[in-house]
């Protein structure tokens, strides 16, 4: 179990260490001298000399490196070339915005997966089962941009049902944020909706054909005592890190939606910076969107180990 | 028992192939499989017939008779420049029906090499790959894009070789398992008892028996590669203007649907619908008859 966890986080430190090299390098390939860049072609020398110094950028590439990480982790993440402060409160607000559509898009979307999985999985090969697979598979393959278009067409342009705009005016209160986040949640929820589901449906179908399963059933247990205490109990296993694998897709699906939408969250912070060509918040937003995944999946299979008992006792691999 | 052997080898040998017609002719019995490849076929019509046939020119802008709604005249109206959104819809199959194809088979060339290195040598090879592999596939793609793509700077060829790069080791992982079950087989020992070099065993012997993993990895890749291009010229860092590329078209015209012009978007956004969740489809009757 201790060898497992090493290893594991050993590969998160990787995986981190690779995505801060690639958000620095980013940065690297543009031309040359920013200060030049950010001052324009007709600005005086001294002046762009004096930008590049300020900004450090005219140090060797792997002081600069080391300089921006060992910042970066006692959260100092430098300051935004298009807006002028610190990035670090940019990137605190932008990420609670963020966690709340998040949190929304995941509360509808858990138990239904789950739902749609278990109920797949007791019909198995009747039509019920192959029209969830299918609408699972077709949900999960369309852009989050595409299901986001026709969803406020059809409830917030011609039903008038929900809002448009996923910003709310600044008193208000939490149910009229969740409100505001509905429609911005539901295309996120279609495209994790397969993911959990299929992975429900499998372990569903694998704990139903087991032997604990027989015997419990032989045991004369009343069927939902079955499927409550037997089947749902090991069949959620893998579902548990797929929902956290997941979100990396949700983590993607954020910047269009939040573009999409014109919300303020981390996704849409990201778009800006990138359109705007603001490399310290492009960085920032990269690295900390890359640094809660690679904490999410490491949590997923801790979880995965402490829940599954052959795991926790005989060490995977 | 040696001179059984060859007898038993000459008759599996027929069977093999019933088998594989059998499943071919499961495949096309499918009704999911067939409505996906009729669709997937439709786009392909329109991408290589689509300016032939179209009524208006897609570029053509009309300011006169611009944001009209559907009519007799253009059947899905116009845009803000006054272009004929029905035949812009058509057109707009033509790039991301190039693009989002040959990203995939960037992908999958280099991701089947990858797999076959990581899978035949295994040792110090495949340990270093898979841990490169790893980091990798732990990172959310659109980001990594976006990255890339700002430092890059937009353009087809860019969104075609970043989409290439990031899906290669999904492929690769995926051969690289078919490939560890395939070397302990006899016909490989066979190979390299004759002295074969490990090229030779690796894209002669192996990679013809590990294609249909291969050919349903790349179908759902190609799912996924027109679902990233599309969200990433959605946010303007995908295929460039003046294309009449579908997820181009929403995003130029999106900040109007509040004022009721639903037909700007509407069918760009059912022509991207369709077309992913038919390649979705294919890929489904694909995996499911090889699976069986």
């Amino acid at each position: 179990m201790i060898a497992f966890l090493l290893k594991r986080l050993g590969l998160s430190l990787v995986t981190l260490w690779l995505l801060s090299v690639m958000a620095f390098a980013g940065a690297q390939v543009l031309p040359g001298n920013l200060g030049r860049a950010m001052l324009g072609p007709f600005a005086d020398q001294r002046a762009v000399d004096a930008l590049n110094h300020e900004m450090g950028t005219d140090r060797p590439v792997l002081v600069q490196y080391a300089d921006w990480v060992s910042r970066f982790v006692v959260g100092d993440m430098g300051k935004s070339y298009a807006y002028r402060t610190p990035v670090a409160p940019l990137v605190t607000t932008a990420l609670i915005n963020s966690a709340k559509l998040a949190l929304v898009a995941f509360l509808l979307v858990v138990p239904l997966g789950i739902l749609g999985g278990i109920i797949a999985a007791l019909n198995a090969g009747r039509p019920v089962d192959r029209g969830l697979t299918i609408f699972g598979l077709s949900a999960t393959i369309v852009p989050e941009f595409v299901s986001g278009i026709v969803l406020i067409l059809v409830f917030g342009v011609w039903l008038k049902w929900l809002p448009i705009s996923a910003t709310w005016p600044n008193d208000a209160g939490a149910l009229t944020q969740v409100y505001h986040l509905l429609l911005p949640s539901i295309p996120l929820v279609l495209v994790l909706f397969g993911y959990i589901a299929r992975m429900t449906r499998a372990g569903m179908i694998e704990a139903l054909d087991s032997d604990y399963t027989r015997t419990a059933i032989l045991k004369g247990l009343p069927h939902h005592t079955v499927i409550w205490r037997h089947v749902l109990r090991n069949a959620l296993l893998p579902t548990i890190s797929v929902i956290a694998t997941q979100t990396a897709y949700l983590i993607g699906g954020l910047v269009v939606i939040e573009t999409l939408f014109h919300y303020q969250g981390i996704g849409g912070l990201i778009f800006t910076a990138a359109s705007k060509k603001d490399f310290p918040t492009l960085q920032a937003g990269v690295l900390t969107v890359g640094a809660i995944f690679i904490l999410a999946s490491l949590c997923a299979d801790l979880l995965y180990a402490l829940l599954n008992p052959r795991i926790r006792v005989g060490g995977r691999e | 028992m040696s001179v059984a052997e060859p007898e038993i080898a000459a008759a599996a040998a027929p069977v093999e192939a019933n088998e594989r017609r059998d499943r071919l002719r499961q495949v096309f019995r499918s009704g999911t499989f067939l409505a996906g490849l009729l669709i997937v076929l439709f786009w392909v019509f329109c991408a290589i017939l689509g300016p032939a046939v179209v009524p208006y020119d897609p570029y053509a802008d009309d300011l006169l008779n611009a944001l009209m709604p559907p009519s007799a005249e253009h059947w899905f109206g116009t845009d803000q420049l006054g272009r004929d959104v029905f035949s812009r819809v058509i057109v707009g199959a033509r790039d991301i029906l190039t693009i989002a194809p040959l990203a995939t088979m960037i992908s999958t060339v280099l991701g089947t090499a990858l797999g076959l290195l990581m899978g035949y040598f295994r040792g110090v090879i495949d340990e270093g790959i898979s841990r490169i592999v790893d980091a990798l596939l732990a990172l959310p793609t659109v980001i990594v894009a976006l990255l890339a793509l700002v430092a890059l700077g937009p353009s087809s060829a860019t969104v075609v070789s970043v989409i290439g790069f990031t899906f290669a080791p999904i492929i690769a992982r995926t051969v690289r398992a078919s490939v560890l079950a395939e070397r302990e087989l006899d016909y490989v020992f066979a190979a390299q008892l004759r002295r074969e070099n490990a090229f030779h065993i690796m894209f002669v012997e192996i990679l013809p028996n590990v294609l249909p993993p291969i050919l349903v990895e790349a179908t759902v890749r190609l799912g996924y590669a027109i679902f990233a291009v599309a969200s990433l010229s959605f946010i303007g860092f995908g295929i460039q203007p003046p294309s009449p590329d579908w997820g181009l078209s929403i995003s130029a015209n999106y900040g109007l649907i509040g004022a009721g012009y639903w037909w700007t978007v509407l069918f760009d956004a059912s022509a991207i619908a369709t077309l992913v969740v038919a390649v979705n489809l294919v890929a489904d009757g694909i995996q499911s008859a090889l699976d069986e």
